[in-house]
């Protein structure tokens, strides 16, 4: 399990409007990239200083890559930052106000409470 | 000293400056009662006429990250950037500059280090919506300097709800002992029941309605026993996910006083979550 990682991803793509677009798009190709260049950088460090040892779990990396926010969500991901990276990719295909956020709600309806843990 | 004019609490939600500067089509049904209430709302804090306003909020990971995150952090810094990119793209929020109070940054600092608590802090901040929404609905001239004050209520393990209570009473006695003749209100902002992410998210009202009833009323009535005692880490996942921001709302009624009556009570019955607004003035209501 790697909560923090998932979290990180999120929370690096969603603050990137390129990434965004790149998640959205290609989200197989984007996933590769990120875990292979992306998730062992140190976020305030702009040199070599990066962690040796961070990696996806196979079943985290297929959630990400099918954008099954519902995976994610039973996996520990801090659900603002998957609905807000979630909005940001498909709220612009609503047709109607709130539309992706009223299903993306309906699609988790066989969550009880108590929701998976979300601490790190 | 400095005096407290004014202690406010409020819900920040992010959908307010679309919905009340939209207009034809794009105006929601709502806006028009949303308006009419914060304007009322905002003469409680323009009545006070503060000179200084600290601010309570919480960074939704915008700069404050897993890798580093303070439980208590206070902003110290001659200037405030505001609004993030995603905030921009999701809520149409504006960018902001808000000036700094540095020296009640470094009083609050030095003061509540010195009172057992090991808060963090910040040179160079840049601030989100919780602190930029109570600015636009409450004093939209962003005018006035600020000293932030952010708690976690986001990311777990977090503060025990008793913890922003006393956090909140240290500020009240902090800001009071200030050697200043400066006017100064407290804002802070927080929720009642709220899901994000979650299978209640966006409903017709805020997820719990009845929780909503009972915190309103612990907040209007400064009801701190009844709060404590039905509060915890563990019970605020019932209301909804995101409900651990009614935290921010007990650090306000801390900053009030136990027992304090809130002058002026509002709230408003929105999709996905209930609005409502508090003023206390803890020397008496201005003329």
């Amino acid at each position: 399990m790697s909560k923090y990682l998932l979290n990180k991803f999120l929370y690096t793509v969603d603050r990137d409007p390129s990434l965004v677009e790149r998640y959205r798009d290609s989200p197989g190709e984007m996933v590769s990239w990120w875990e292979a260049e992306r998730a062992n950088a140190v976020l305030n460090c702009v040199t070599g200083e990066a962690s040796t040892w961070q990696r996806f779990t196979d079943e985290e990396r297929t959630a990400l890559v099918e954008h099954d926010h519902c995976k994610l969500f039973e996996l520990g991901a801090h659900p603002f930052l998957t609905l807000t990276l979630f909005i940001a990719m498909f709220e612009r295909d609503n047709t109607e106000p709130l539309e992706y956020q009223k299903a993306y709600g309906a699609r988790m309806a066989h969550f009880a409470l108590p929701y998976p843990d979300i601490a790190t | 000293m400095a005096s407290i004019v004014a202690v406010i609490a409020s819900t920040h939600h992010p959908f307010y400056y679309r919905a009340s500067t939209s207009t034809g089509e794009d105006r929601p049904p709502f806006a028009d009662e949303w308006v009419r209430k914060i304007t009322a709302f905002r003469e409680t804090l323009t009545r006070a006429n503060p000179d200084v306003l600290v601010m309570v909020g919480s960074d939704h990971f915008h700069q404050l990250w897993l890798d580093n995150m303070p439980q208590f952090l206070v902003g110290k810094a001659p200037f405030y950037d505001a609004n993030w990119y995603n905030e921009e793209r999701e809520f149409g929020l504006p960018r902001m500059l808000l000036k700094g109070q540095e020296d009640l940054s470094a009083h609050i600092l030095r003061a509540g280090l010195d009172s057992g608590f090991d808060l963090a802090f910040s040179n160079e901040l840049r601030i989100d919506h919780s602190v930029t929404c109570p600015i636009i609905t409450l004093r939209p001239e962003a005018d006035l300097p600020i000293v932030p004050i952010y708690t976690n209520i986001f990311a777990p393990p977090l503060p025990q709800p008793k913890r922003f209570v006393q956090l909140g009473e240290a500020i009240r006695r902090i800001v009071e002992e200030w050697p200043s003749h400066l006017r100064v209100a407290v804002i802070g902002t927080g929720h009642l029941s709220l899901e994000l992410g979650g299978p209640r998210q966006f409903g017709p009202h805020g997820p719990d309605p009845e929780f909503d009833r009972r915190a309103v009323e612990w907040i209007a009535t400064g009801d701190l026993d009844n709060c404590l005692r039905e509060v915890s880490l563990e019970s605020l996942h019932a209301p909804g996910n995101a409900t651990h921001g009614f935290m921010d709302f007990m650090l306000m009624m801390g900053v009030a006083g136990a027992g304090a009556k809130a002058d002026y009570v509002d709230t408003l019955d929105l999709f996905h979550t209930m609005e409502a607004y508090f003023t206390w003035y803890p020397n008496g209501a201005p003329a």
